[in-house]
């Protein structure tokens, strides 16, 4: 239980990264942890305790194996977050060469 | 059965297709990628219409992507709502691609503006016709990171700031989802919506369905823009170049916002009342915020940016009734909204073609030297702000009448309310930009490219007589299946079980 709870902490810090931090390298840092966090709890779900891997095989009893498949679906989320990070950076980097800071509290031509 | 099955995942392959094929040879010469853009577009097009054809000759369809059976595999389905979207996004991607043609010359690379496109209107189909939540992620990150890199499509500083704080906010809402998905997947043991929806219904509502309902609200509703999540809305699309400004607001959070909450909450989970709720409420909250803020607005785009939270209000207040009426308004107003906003987007586009300028202030007259974008911004105005041939005065006021005969007062007040402060907004745009004396700085404008001509002129005739879709005989083609699928609730799920065996 004590596992779920540390995963929804580092989903929380990864939140509070988001909002509090002025840098947008730290605010894209901070998005990383809350993806990893997401994409943890995602694995978590598919853990039995004492399952062992799910490998198809003669006469071995196909119960109490660990569930594949959000193990497939975190490997296509995890691509996911990759190419969203490759645009965060991307992005970061063209509005360091426009404002020449990475504090957003400079970079406040628009007020939505 | 089965041939007429495979088209389903041609709303995705072909714009798909679309965009590797231009961005492989379209660098090659311009007109390459407008022909390519403009030939996938219409291909989708005609599809979609065709498939409001195939829904009434065979009902509901589904198809099963490599063969692999559905609970296992991945499905993909044919219903009314899909039908109905796959209209509504397509229509409007075509005509945003022929407005391109000419808008989008003063930038370098087209073919990367082509792709991408053709990446979100991918993306947006997938959303639409996908049948399982994981799949329906994946294609709704593909839209979301593809109108990312769009919104910074021109690298100017204004842009760049819209783009980072639209990414962030959209990748917090679809970690949101995602955790939902992981939360529903941990509970049902199953990804196919369909047999989520039949699981879901045989055990009992508990915490958890509602804490994945709180969740999903809150990613989808970064994604509609509704009131407490809206605050990338209004940056990001006046940053947009104006296609992408029409196709955002247009239909973009539309089939990842609205559409989405539809399918998630009617026919998965289930409307229940706490959630019906909350939608009326957020509905009616960001109808007013959004409508208040527009109003004092002065960036001609900006305007319209928030008159969508507004309108996007209206949409949620009347679905979150969950009475017939009211989801046949919602979706009807939908529709419309989809129409009169993208051609108000397309239509301040040309306005900033010509004048070069999007500051209402520095606008004046131009209704006498630019006839054609003043009647334009004429119907799409009377339209929105609900003057009776149009066809947003008959959405509205079915969603008046659906909000008083549910016995909701209060909001039927505030409906009518918001509706005179439109009509308040668009008078303003009008009075200032259009009427009024010619100033010296405008005498000598460009003119209107032909092709950004014509797509206003199809979206103005169909918001001309888009009120015809309520024509007892019409509607049961298109408007009603779409309504009917919702209302269903959860019991849809049967008919595509047994559809997929």
């Amino acid at each position: 239980m004590i596992i779920y709870f540390l995963c929804l902490v580092l989903f929380a810090i990864g939140l509070y990264c988001v909002l509090r931090k002025r840098n947008i390298i730290k605010i894209i840092v901070g998005i990383i942890i809350s993806e990893y966090a997401a994409n943890l709890f995602f694995i978590l779900t598919a853990y039995r305790i004492g399952g062992r891997a799910p490998i198809f095989q003669e006469g071995v009893d196909i119960t109490n194996m660990v569930d594949p498949l959000p193990h497939a679906l975190v490997l296509t989320a995890i691509v996911i977050g990759l190419a969203t990070t490759a645009l965060l950076v991307a992005i970061a980097m063209r509005i360091y060469e426009k404002y020449g800071t990475f504090d957003i509290t400079k970079i406040r031509e628009l007020n939505g | 059965m089965s041939n007429i099955s495979s088209i389903i995942p041609l709303f995705t392959a072909i714009p798909l297709g679309g965009a590797f094929v231009i961005s492989l040879i379209g660098r090659k010469a311009r007109w390459i990628s407008d022909l390519l853009a403009i030939l996938t577009a219409l291909v989708i097009c005609v599809l979609s219409l065709l498939s409001v054809r195939i829904y009434n000759m065979y009902g509901v369809l589904t198809y099963s992507v490599g063969g692999w059976i559905p609970p296992v595999g991945i499905g993909m389905v044919l219903d009314g709502l899909t039908t109905f979207m796959l209209v509504v996004v397509n229509l409007v991607a075509f005509c945003v691609v022929i407005y391109s043609i000419n808008y989008m010359e003063r930038f370098t690379s087209k073919w990367k503006f082509y792709t991408l496109f053709f990446l979100m209107v991918a993306g947006m189909n997938g959303v639409i016709i996908s049948g399982d939540i994981f799949n329906f992620f994946v294609f709704l990150e593909i839209a979301s990171v593809a109108s990312y890199a769009l919104v910074a499509f021109g690298t100017e500083k204004h842009e760049l700031e819209a783009a980072f704080k639209y990414a962030v906010m959209g990748t917090i809402g679809s970690l949101f989802i995602l955790l939902g998905i992981a939360l529903l997947y941990g509970y049902t043991s199953t990804l196919n919506m369909a047999d989520m929806a039949n699981v879901l219904a045989q055990k009992n509502t508990t915490n958890l369905t509602l804490m994945v309902s709180v969740m999903f609200l809150m990613g989808f509703g970064l994604k509609a823009a509704i009131v407490p999540f809206h605050g990338w809305l209004p940056d990001a699309h006046p940053s947009a170049p104006a296609p992408i400004s029409a196709m955002l607001s247009g239909v973009l959070i539309k089939s990842l916002g609205i559409y989405a909450i539809c399918r998630i909450f009617f026919n998965v989970i289930g409307i229940s009342q706490p959630i019906s709720s909350i939608l009326m409420f957020l509905g009616a909250l960001s109808m007013v915020v959004g409508g208040l803020l527009a109003l004092g607005q002065w960036d001609l785009k900006r305007l319209l940016a928030y008159s969508s939270i507004s309108q996007i209000g209206y949409i949620v207040l009347a679905i979150g009734l969950a009475t017939p009426l009211g989801i046949l308004a919602g979706l009807f107003h939908l529709f419309n909204h989809s129409i009169f906003k993208s051609l108000l987007f397309l239509n301040s586009g040309s306005v900033e073609y010509i004048t070069g300028t999007r500051d209402l202030k520095k606008m004046g007259g131009l209704s006498q030297n630019a006839p054609f974008t003043s009647t334009i911004n004429l119907i799409g105005s009377m339209s929105i702000a609900g003057i009776p041939p149009f066809s947003g005065f008959w959405s509205k006021l079915f969603i008046i009448v659906a909000v008083v005969q549910a016995g909701r007062f209060g909001y039927a007040f505030w409906a009518i309310l918001v509706s005179i402060l439109t009509l308040a907004m668009y008078l303003k745009v009008t009075k200032y930009a259009f009427s009024g004396s010619l100033k010296e700085s405008l005498k000598h404008i460009k003119k209107v490219p032909v092709f950004m001509k014509l797509s206003m002129a199809i979206l103005a005739v169909i918001t001309l007589i888009g009120g015809l879709l309520l024509v007892p005989g019409v509607d049961e083609l298109f408007l009603k299946p779409a309504a009917d699928t919702m209302l269903q609730g959860v019991r849809y799920s049967t008919g595509i079980l047994t559809g997929l065996k």
